[in-house]
Formats: C-alpha cells, sequence, structure tokens
C-alpha cells in the first residue's frame, strides 16, 4: 500500500516507542480512527498531531483514557470557543470603528 | 545570566525521592503542558521551566552535579575535569518516558546550557521525535488579503513562500504543514501557525465578506435624485440615487464587498448608508424659497 498520507501504525509506534494497544485502545474509544487495508493497519497523517498529544498525556502526564477522551472534548471546546471569541472581537472592533 | 532553583521550581525539598519529583513533575506538568494550555504562552514558559527542572532532577548524574555546585555553578567545568562523563542521548528522563512535547534547543536556559551543554539535552537517543511547532505572527493592511498573494517570510532564519489567502480575518491562524522545526532522528518536521493581524486603514468597515461604509448625500440629491460616485475596493462606481431618498437609506451594492475565503473569485457585498447633508450659511433668496416650501408643505401640497 502506498499513500503517502497513510503511516503503517507499527511504524508509528516503533517512531514514538509506543505499544500498538495504546493505539489500539484510543480507536476503541473513538479518539482516533485505524484505517485497516489488506489486514495491515495505517494511520492517517491530519490525525498525528492529535495522537502526539495524546501520547504526551498518557506517558508524560500518566492521564489515562477516560482521561484523554474529557481532555480532547474540553480542548475540542477550547478552540472552538477561541474561534467564536475571534469573531466576536472583531465584530466589536466593526461596531467600534462605526463610532 | 542567573542561578535557577529548579527544587523550588518542581516546589520540592533538596532531600526530594526520585518518586517524589516525578510526582511533582507529573502534577505540574499537568496543570502547565502547552497541549493542555492552547494559545497560552505564560503556560509555555511556565512548562519549559517544570521541563528543565525534572530533566535535571530526575537523572542521577545531572542532579549531583547540580547539588554539588548549585549556586557556584560557574565552577562546574571543573567537576567535567574530575571525570563526570554525561551519557550520550540520556535525554529521555525517566519520568518524562522520552516523550516531552517536541521541546527543541531553545526551550531550555542559558543556566542549562552552561552547566550541562548540549549534550545534555533531550534528543539525543534514537527516539524519532515530530519537530516543534512554530507560531508567528504577520502584520497585513486589510487590502494585502483583498487578493491572494504570494509572500515570503523569514521564519527562523528560514525563507518561505506561502500563498496568503484572500479574504482571512484578523486574529485567523492557519497552519502551514512541515514548516516547524526539523524532526529529531528522522521525526517528521513541526507546522508552522501564522496569526493574522490585519489593520484596516481604509474607509470600509469589515464584517466577514460585507464591508460598510457610510456616502454623503447634499439635500437636493436626496430630494430629487441623480448619480453619485462612490467608492469601492476596485475603484469608483456610478450609482443612481432615487428622488426622496431618507437619511439612512441603506444600498447594497451586490459582490462589491470583500473576498471571500477559501472560495476563489467570490465577493461579499458592499452597503452604503446614505448620511444627508444639509446646506449651511444659507442666503436670504434660499431662506425665502425654503420658507416658501414650508408653507406649501403646511398646506398640504
Amino acid at each position: 500500500m502506498e499513500n503517502k498520507d497513510l503511516i503503517p501504525t507499527v511504524e508509528f509506534c516503533e517512531c514514538h516507542q509506543i505499544e500498538f494497544s495504546f493505539i489500539n485502545t484510543l480507536n476503541e474509544h473513538g479518539l482516533i480512527k485505524i484505517t485497516s487495508i489488506e489486514e495491515k493497519k495505517y494511520l492517517s497523517c491530519d490525525q498525528l498531531k492529535n495522537i502526539e498529544k495524546m501520547i504526551h498525556m498518557h506517558y508524560d502526564l500518566d492521564i489515562n483514557i477516560e482521561g484523554i477522551e474529557a481532555i480532547s472534548h474540553l480542548l475540542e471546546r477550547v478552540d472552538l470557543l477561541h474561534r467564536e471569541l475571534n469573531i466576536l472581537k472583531n465584530r466589536l472592533d466593526f461596531y467600534k470603528e462605526r463610532g | 545570566m542567573e542561578f535557577i532553583d529548579y527544587y523550588k521550581i518542581l516546589e520540592l525539598d533538596k532531600s526530594a525521592k526520585d518518586e517524589e519529583i516525578k510526582k511533582a513533575y507529573r502534577k505540574l506538568a499537568r496543570k502547565f503542558h502547552p497541549d493542555l494550555n492552547p494559545n497560552d504562552a505564560n503556560a509555555k514558559k511556565k512548562f519549559q521551566q517544570i521541563n528543565e527542572a525534572n530533566e535535571v532532577l530526575s537523572d542521577p548524574e545531572k542532579r549531583k552535579k547540580y547539588d554539588k555546585y548549585g549556586k557556584d555553578w560557574m565552577h562546574a567545568e571543573q567537576f567535567e575535569k574530575a571525570g563526570y562523563q554525561q551519557r550520550p542521548g540520556s535525554g529521555a528522563s525517566p519520568g518524562g518516558g522520552g516523550h516531552s512535547g517536541g521541546f527543541s534547543e531553545d526551550d531550555f536556559s542559558d543556566f542549562f546550557s552552561s552547566m550541562f551543554g548540549s549534550g545534555g539535552r533531550p534528543g539525543g537517543g534514537q527516539v524519532k521525535y515530530r519537530g516543534q511547532d512554530f507560531n508567528a505572527q504577520l502584520q497585513l493592511d486589510l487590502k494585502d488579503v483583498y487578493k491572494s498573494h504570494q509572500q515570503t517570510l523569514t521564519v527562523n532564519g528560514k525563507n518561505i513562500r506561502l500563498t496568503i489567502p484572500a479574504g482571512v480575518e484578523n486574529g485567523q491562524t492557519i497552519k502551514i504543514s512541515g514548516h516547524g522545526s526539523a524532526g529529531v532522528n528522522g521525526g517528521p518536521n513541526g507546522d508552522l501557525y501564522i496569526t493574522f493581524s490585519i489593520s484596516n486603514n481604509t474607509k470600509f468597515r469589515r464584517e466577514g465578506s460585507n464591508l460598510y461604509a457610510d456616502a454623503e448625500l447634499d439635500l437636493y440629491t436626496a430630494l430629487l435624485g441623480g448619480e453619485i460616485m462612490l467608492d469601492t475596493f476596485e475603484g469608483k462606481v456610478k450609482l443612481k440615487v432615487n428622488p426622496e431618498t431618507q437619511p439612512e437609506t441603506k444600498v447594497k451594492l451586490k459582490g462589491k464587498g470583500f473576498a471571500v475565503y477559501r472560495k476563489d473569485s467570490e465577493f461579499g457585498d458592499l452597503y452604503y448608508t446614505y448620511k444627508i447633508k444639509l446646506p449651511s450659511n444659507l442666503s436670504e433668496k434660499e431662506i425665502e424659497l425654503f420658507k416658501e416650501l414650508s408653507k406649501i408643505r403646511a398646506n398640504g401640497k
């Protein structure tokens, strides 16, 4: 399977020195998506940043899967609120300019 | 360059055991880890200090050296001569497990460098790390983001040519994949995040892809109708004014607004609000005629 957007899970786990079971658990909890092609398992590149965050949380900060799930949800909310805040700031500037 | 009290940073006594160091590091790292505090520069700085403190105190040899020389760290070189040898690739701390979040050399203090050198930093082993993400702010004028254009930026000494997309918002952040710091030991590069700071020096107010502005109408054009020239982002347009146009009337110039983000050749609308300017310094003749007009109006036309 040659696809530059997919990384074999074996390679990813080896690279980060982690067990496949960790990735598999993230997948089971719906936090990431493992793609299976011809009995081989892959991760899409666009998930890497998020997975690496979860690796830091688990291996550096000793946070369990349930904690990672809750934090991921809250981080998504923070991101959404951050974007909303930016829109509102711009709208406020708009009305300020209007005097 | 000042002495850094790593024990104080981790809120520990000098007699702290390895397990206590690990526990203190994890407790503080959970609070200040950049992944858990997005866009928080203070948390990032604090985490760097915590990480550095852990780097030293969780490594028996580094801790021994630090404890021995402490505030006299300037003389630490003698320690080297006395036979201290750094373990190659010893950076992955016992507490951190080698996943300290893509930190680069710049994330360690001069104090640390002076005492332990770059060889004592993480990343010296065979573990592959994704490179650190870079954050940059780009100041642009509103006119600069009306159309997509290419611009060369210098980030950490490297020139990066990128396309600034039309319609990007003030405060918006875009990701340029792979333009962060280089990965360690063959790991992938980090990403570059650019936040746009867009100043508006035009007469137009912007809300998303719509633009707003005021247009002054003289009394006679407002009453009798006529034509006026209005500014748009791409030059002037002629607009017909209806007779009996009221103050604060809004007119929409379809497609003359601002570029729509990520939709090439699509533009919002431009809204003009008419501000009617009453004449001043009236002549006697004008006053007389206005009085007459007033009488006509009072008598029911």
